[in-house]
């Protein structure tokens, strides 16, 4: 992968400083940030790290203590998370938000008719397609009818990234999507993924260091609230002080 | 919502109600006639509080405040300032939007148990103000508003609201408008948003909607129902006290929810019905009426904990809206 190359004139997002504490606890330290478009970004680093607190700061549920978040050149630090979302930044939930009692069908039409809802009037038939189309891509379509409650929590974390992807977002920001999924979940995941960054940049907080050599152009490792490392997967395994902070230790997070 | 053979039979339902009430007019003895025009006219409330409390998941304790604001809008200028029936009800409908604008802005900064206290607190100042003002609303004594004043040339003609027919049928218009409005309310997408703020509001939140103004939005359209069923009230019963601005009419509607079912479209008029119907029965055999009420309701959520239609619906027919 070219991730090294020249970097873009205007980074998709870009923080400087940013900085957000809970009571005496600061939870993410001074970060200064840098994601191109078009890249797969993996956020590694272990728990407590403040990699949550990082992308939340990104996406807008919590506002930062001080620092700056750009998107895509706009300055977007005290953009409510609702307008960040219309911009194009999506967020997968680390801990599994979706609308339990409603079908697989009505989650994925929420997401599909916010995106509608930009350009106009919600059409039934526009609507049904799209999310029909979604739920294809992440092979829910036999799931359409199911409450979303009581799908098995494989498919929950996928109604979870199909919420996402209905957005068609431009940053997708996926908070440790594979927790908690079984090996052959994760393979099919792992090509989700690949298919979904054609079209949007992916920054992905994960844990399983297979799915992050596998998919991600760079590395960024968080420690205590700060950016630890960063480069390239083979520059991150072969970073010493990485090793001693999170991979060499043997924490699976 | 999935699109389904549903719709269809719900439209059925909804137009065949209105049928059947229309048809009742004809039928019902005068006593029946009389209750079933007040229900229609509180259903009306209820469904302006079911649009809150059963689509968006907001308790509010003060919707009083909004069929008193409809109620006072209505009554003080037919009666103080000699304004026609039409003019009216235009000012009550009018000062259920802005109090529920201004009570929504300032409320909606809560959720929960604060969000029903402060409901409560500005529904209370509502309730004192109309005891306060006593030269113009007489407080609880109330103001009787003169026949002669309760009547509308509508494109020639003369309606008297005291005559029981019309009085009926301004009552069911008034109600099938506002039925008719909140079935296709909650099968289009803003209903559909409210649902969803209910069951995940952070949720909404991170799919780009503006739960804030969507919120705001329920409340303002809440708000305009029931004044438009307080105003009715005012205009076609004459009668306009504070009574109806005290805590008692915050907690009715709830009631009627409750038993109806709450997030269904014909609950409301089911519970008020039922209500008003347990309360008429009852209070013919025994003086401790209400005693009997509570027993009812008690065994009511006991064995329908969703009310009478949404326990039908969960049982029996999912479609129903
Ligand atoms: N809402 C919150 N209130 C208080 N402390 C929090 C909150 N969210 C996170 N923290 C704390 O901030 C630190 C970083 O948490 P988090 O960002 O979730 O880490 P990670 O995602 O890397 O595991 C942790 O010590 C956590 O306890
Ligand atoms: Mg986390």
């Amino acid at each position: 992968m070219a991730a090294v190359s020249v970097k873009a004139a205007v980074p998709l997002i870009e923080t400087r400083g940013l900085t957000r504490d809970f009571g005496g606890l600061r939870a993410v330290n001074s970060v200064d940030f840098w994601l191109d478009g078009g890249e797969i970004r993996a956020i590694i680093g272990p728990n407590g790290a403040g990699k949550t607190t990082f992308v939340s700061l990104v996406c807008g549920r919590i506002l930062p203590s001080s620092g700056a978040i750009r998107f895509d050149g706009r300055d977007i630090t005290r953009l409510p998370a609702h307008k960040r979302v219309l911009a194009g930044i999506a967020y997968t939930f680390q801990i599994t938000s979706i609308f339990p009692r409603l079908s697989v069908y009505d989650n994925v039409a929420l997401s599909v008719q916010r995106r509608l809802l930009k350009s106009g009037r919600v059409h039934g038939a526009e609507l049904d397609r799209g999310v029909r189309d979604v739920l294809g891509r992440v092979g829910l379509a036999d799931r359409a009818a199911t409450l979303a409650g009581n799908l098995a929590y494989g498919h929950q974390r996928l109604v979870e990234v199909a919420m996402g992807l209905a957005l068609d977002p431009r940053l997708l920001i996926l908070d440790e999507p594979t927790q908690g999924l079984s090996d052959g979940e994760i393979e099919t995941f792992v090509g989700l993924v690949r298919e979904i960054a054609k079209e949007a940049t992916i920054l992905l907080i994960e844990h399983n260091m297979h799915v992050v050599m596998e998919l991600a152009d760079r590395i960024t490792v968080m420690n205590f609230g700060s950016v630890l490392a960063e480069g390239a997967p083979e520059e991150i395994r072969a970073n010493e002080e990485v090793q001693r902070a999170y991979l060499g230790t043997g924490a699976d997070g | 919502m999935m699109p389904g053979a549903g719709s269809r039979r719900a439209v059925a339902l909804h137009l065949a109600v209105i049928a059947v009430l229309f048809a009742l007019n004809f039928i019902l003895p005068e006593y029946h006639r009389g209750i079933f025009s007040r229900v229609m006219v509180l259903a009306v409330f209820a469904m302006g509080y079911n649009i809150l409390f059963g689509y968006t998941g907001l308790l509010s304790l003060g919707h009083a405040m909004f069929f008193a604001a409809g109620l006072y809008g209505a009554g003080l200028p037919l009666y103080h300032l000699g304004w026609g029936v039409p003019e009216s009800f235009v000012v009550g409908l009018a000062c259920g939007v802005v109090l529920s604008a201004a009570v929504g802005v300032l409320a909606l900064r809560t959720t929960g148990v604060a969000f029903m206290i402060v409901t409560m607190m500005f529904s209370q100042v509502f309730y004192l103000a109309t005891l306060y003002f006593t030269t113009y609303t007489r407080g609880e004594e109330g103001l009787v508003l003169p026949q002669a004043a309760r009547r509308v040339e509508l494109g020639g003609v003369a309606l008297d609201l005291t005559n029981p027919a019309s009085r009926y049928m301004i009552a069911l218009a008034m109600f099938s408008i506002v039925l008719l409005a909140t079935l296709a309310l909650v099968r289009a997408p803003f209903g559909r948003t409210l649902v969803a703020i209910r069951e995940n509001e952070e949720r909404m939140r991170m799919l780009g909607y503006d739960v804030f103004r969507a919120k705001l939005s329920a409340v303002i359209l809440s708000g305009l129902f029931c004044a438009a069923s307080g105003a009715a009230y005012a205009l076609l019963f004459g009668y306009v006290g504070s009574g109806f601005a005290s805590i008692q009419y915050s907690i009715l509607p709830l009631l009627w929810v409750l038993l109806g079912g709450a997030a269904t479209t014909l609950g409301p008029l089911i519970g008020t019905l039922f209500m008003f119907y347990v309360i008429d029965i009852t209070s013919a055999y025994t003086s401790a009426y209400l005693l009997l009420v509570g027993v009812a309701l008690i065994l009511l959520i006991l064995f329908f904990p969703r009310g009478l239609l949404g326990s039908i619906r969960e049982r029996w027919l999912p479609w129903l809206p």
